[in-house]
């Protein structure tokens, strides 16, 4: 018995000794369900692809308590290597100062190398500070883009539209054939933050809030484009053109999956549920602009979520971050995580990869998103860097539902968003000192 | 007589330290910690805060987002209690009143308790789904175009509707004992003197159920605050937007959604004292009304 239990702790010390060989890391992320499980695979893979690192994945929750979680454990000075952070909750992790290693940086340093023309066009700055340096690496990218029910259009006799002013034309007559012509999700991320970079508009002062969280202003009630937009919005709503269904995700897609609404905007990475879910044929098209605003047409930005290396650890820790995001940053990877989960693939090779192989000519919806990010990117294509942004965010989708309930108008609305947005922004300013 | 005297000892001292020490950790330092974020504006990763004085307060208060879920809430407190109060009341008093298959009857009502807020809310959410729900399917026989989800009022009646259920067994439980404890003579007395039930029941059996509505109005008031935060939560889908939300609600958005610790702390604060104020007032102006028997 006694030999027995010593043997076993022989070789318990033994195999703790190997893993010591290993460095280990460990990554926090959002992803649950079938996400989840592309995560481990991927960490699988690297695992299996060398021996001298070990990257362990553990799933926190949604993104906002993954955010709260990583806050509390680097408190307490216990922070993982990797952490998954979201598109509005990036600038609360890259202006906590000290917080972050740069992707950029960390690649540099261990020797991989970093060439931002590597990635594609519209994901480069989203999570980038002022100088355009990568401080997050993207992870699960995706755009807004617009969907249409290919019976709905062709019992309308019309084609998916490429401007609003399109739009206007077709609408009645899809309204002729039965169907409320649009939808979308997500109002603030759709149009609002999408609307700013498809027609090249500043969205916020300091440069979207790139250079400096202090003295940031929003532009939405003085940008006169907006307020057209919204102005139309409401026409159609009234009209029977839009349809809104208040802010939660899947009040909206509903009913284009049932064959009510015509068009929908959503996700880039929306097409695989469709492709569950909806009971008609459905096709995608870029996100639609306004033809009459000049310089219009360009690139729109990723939303989703960055992987981010945090500081607090070792040389060699560090440098195992840094092989993984090497690996996560290979066309293969990229092309695999592409096509099990819908998100756009963040490199130019991983997009020729994808190409090369003919997924597109099976799911030409995949590539709507990455073509619309392809598009000419200019000066506001790039995203924005606002604090406290999802509270932000909140205040918009509390004043654009008051649009469309009919409790404010347009004007008031966006005067509204702005007054009290620059407040939470000012809030934020406070806490960077 | 002799009195007996007692030395100085530690062993109350002792054998009150594991309660006080309870109290202190989850309580005390808690709240304190509370009360000092909310005079900061802390950076979330360092915790470097720095001192604002009453800001946080100010900002809070004057914020039309603050005053709205302020109003909101109390609506909330008064229809959820005075609902699932109500309802209840009256479901006890049927339940009392029947001889076969009292069990069953019991049984069947109470058995709503048994689940939990989240759930209650994603069942509210499917009964009132503005594309598909039966509920929705109900109102509009009416003529009503119920739209949970977009519309604020619609959504705040939904939400109210599934907060109160969900608290009726509670309430109906507390009742029903509270009825069964009172002695059949003095019903019978009182049956004699008063031809009306109804009368009845409000001069003779409402006041000695007093004490029971009293504790249960406390709880009423405390679950309609706090606890229908599970059910807030899933009826909103995590999308506030235009919709109404309770100040619970608020404070979790703020703090744990937006990151903002010392505004979202200021108005936890702010909703301690008003607890602290409501416990006292119901305490003082009420509880002198209740006889206990």
């Amino acid at each position: 018995m006694l030999r027995k239990t010593l043997l076993a702790a022989g070789a318990l010390a033994a195999s703790a000794a190997s893993a010591q060989a290993q460095t280990e890391i460990t990554w926090w992320h959002a992803m649950g369900g079938a996400l989840g499980e592309t995560v481990n695979e991927i960490s699988t893979r690297f695992n299996d692809s060398q021996s001298d690192y070990r990257i362990v994945p553990i799933y926190k929750g949604g993104y906002e308590e993954t955010l709260t979680n990583v806050i509390a454990a680097f408190r307490a000075g216990e922070q993982p290597n990797i952490v998954q952070v979201f598109d509005a909750g990036s600038a609360t992790i890259i202006g906590a100062k000290g917080a972050v290693l740069p992707a950029e940086d960390l690649l540099n340093e261990a020797g991989a190398g970093f060439d931002v023309t590597d990635y594609i066009d519209g994901v480069r700055y989203m999570y980038a500070d002022a100088s355009g340096k990568m401080i997050g690496m993207p992870f699960n990218s995706s755009t807004p883009i617009l969907y249409y029910n290919e019976d709905a259009l062709k019992a309308a006799g019309v084609e998916a539209p490429k401007t609003w002013e399109e739009f206007e034309e077709i609408a009645p007559k899809l309204v002729g054939a039965g169907y409320v012509p649009l939808a979308q999700s997500h109002m603030p991320w759709i149009f609002v933050e999408n609307f700013f970079s498809r027609h090249n508009l500043p969205f916020a002062t300091q440069n979207n809030g790139y250079d400096s969280a202090q003295d940031v202003e929003l532009l939405l009630s003085s940008t006169p484009e907006l307020q057209h937009h919204f102005t139309k919005l409401k026409e159609w709503q009234d009209a029977g053109f839009f349809g809104y269904y208040g802010p939660g995700w899947n009040d909206n897609q509903q009913p284009f999956e049932t064959g009510d609404v015509a068009m929908w905007i959503g996700s880039s990475g929306s097409f695989g549920g469709l492709q569950q879910s909806m009971k008609h044929p459905f096709a995608s098209t870029y996100l639609p602009y306004w033809g009459s605003v000049e310089g219009a047409g360009g690139s729109t930005f990723i939303g989703g979520a960055a992987l981010f290396a945090l500081t607090g650890h070792d040389a060699a820790e560090n440098k195992a971050t840094a092989a993984f995001f090497e690996f996560l940053t290979s066309p293969e990877i990229q092309y695999m995580w592409h096509r099990e989960t819908g998100y756009v693939p963040i490199t130019t090779a991983a997009y020729e990869m994808a190409k090369a192989d003919g997924y597109y000519d099976e799911k030409p919806s995949a590539e709507t998103g990455i073509l619309q990010l392809l598009l000419p990117s200019a000066e506001w294509t790039k995203g924005y860097r606002l604090g406290f942004y999802p509270q932000v965010r909140d205040v918009i989708n509390r004043e654009t539902g008051k649009i469309f309930s009919g409790e404010t108008s347009v004007e008031d609305a966006l005067k509204t968003i702005d007054e009290e947005g620059d407040q939470i922004l000012a809030r934020f300013a406070k806490t960077s000192g | 007589m002799k009195k007996a005297l007692f030395g100085p000892s530690l062993t109350p001292y002792l054998l009150l330290a594991p309660q006080m020490a309870i109290v202190a950790i989850f309580f005390l330092w808690p709240s304190a910690e509370a009360v000092r974020s909310s005079f900061h504006i802390e950076d979330p990763f360092f915790g470097t805060a720095t001192f604002v004085g009453t800001d946080n307060y100010v900002d809070a208060v004057t914020s039309s987002t603050y005053g709205r879920a302020a109003r909101f809430t109390a609506l909330f407190t008064v229809v959820v209690s005075v609902v699932s109060l109500g309802i209840a009341l009256a479901l006890a008093v049927s339940a009392d009143a029947v001889l076969r298959g009292r069990a069953t009857y019991k049984t069947t009502l109470m058995w709503v308790y048994a689940i939990a807020p989240p759930v209650a809310g994603l069942i509210g959410s499917m009964l009132f789904d503005q594309h598909i729900g039966p509920l929705k399917e109900f109102a509009a026989l009416f003529g009503w175009d119920m739209r949970v989800g977009f519309d604020y009022a619609d959504t705040a009646i939904a939400m109210m509707t599934v907060a109160a259920w969900k608290q009726i067994p509670v309430n109906f439980i507390f009742f029903l004992s509270g009825l069964q404890g009172i002695p059949n003579a003095l019903k019978e007395a009182a049956s004699i003197d008063c031809r009306s039930p109804v009368r009845r029941f409000w001069t003779v059996v409402f006041p000695l159920l007093a004490p029971t509505s009293f504790f249960l109005l406390i709880i009423n008031i405390t679950y309609a605050l706090f606890e229908t935060f599970g059910v807030v939560d899933v009826m909103l889908k995590g999308e506030p937007g235009n919709n109404p939300v309770t100040l619970v609600y608020k404070v979790f958005l703020d703090g744990f959604r937006g990151q903002d610790l010392g505004g979202s702390s200021a108005q936890s604060v702010i909703l301690m004292v008003a607890v602290f104020l409501l416990t006292v007032i119901q305490f003082r102006l009420i509880e002198r009304r209740v006889h206990y028997a």
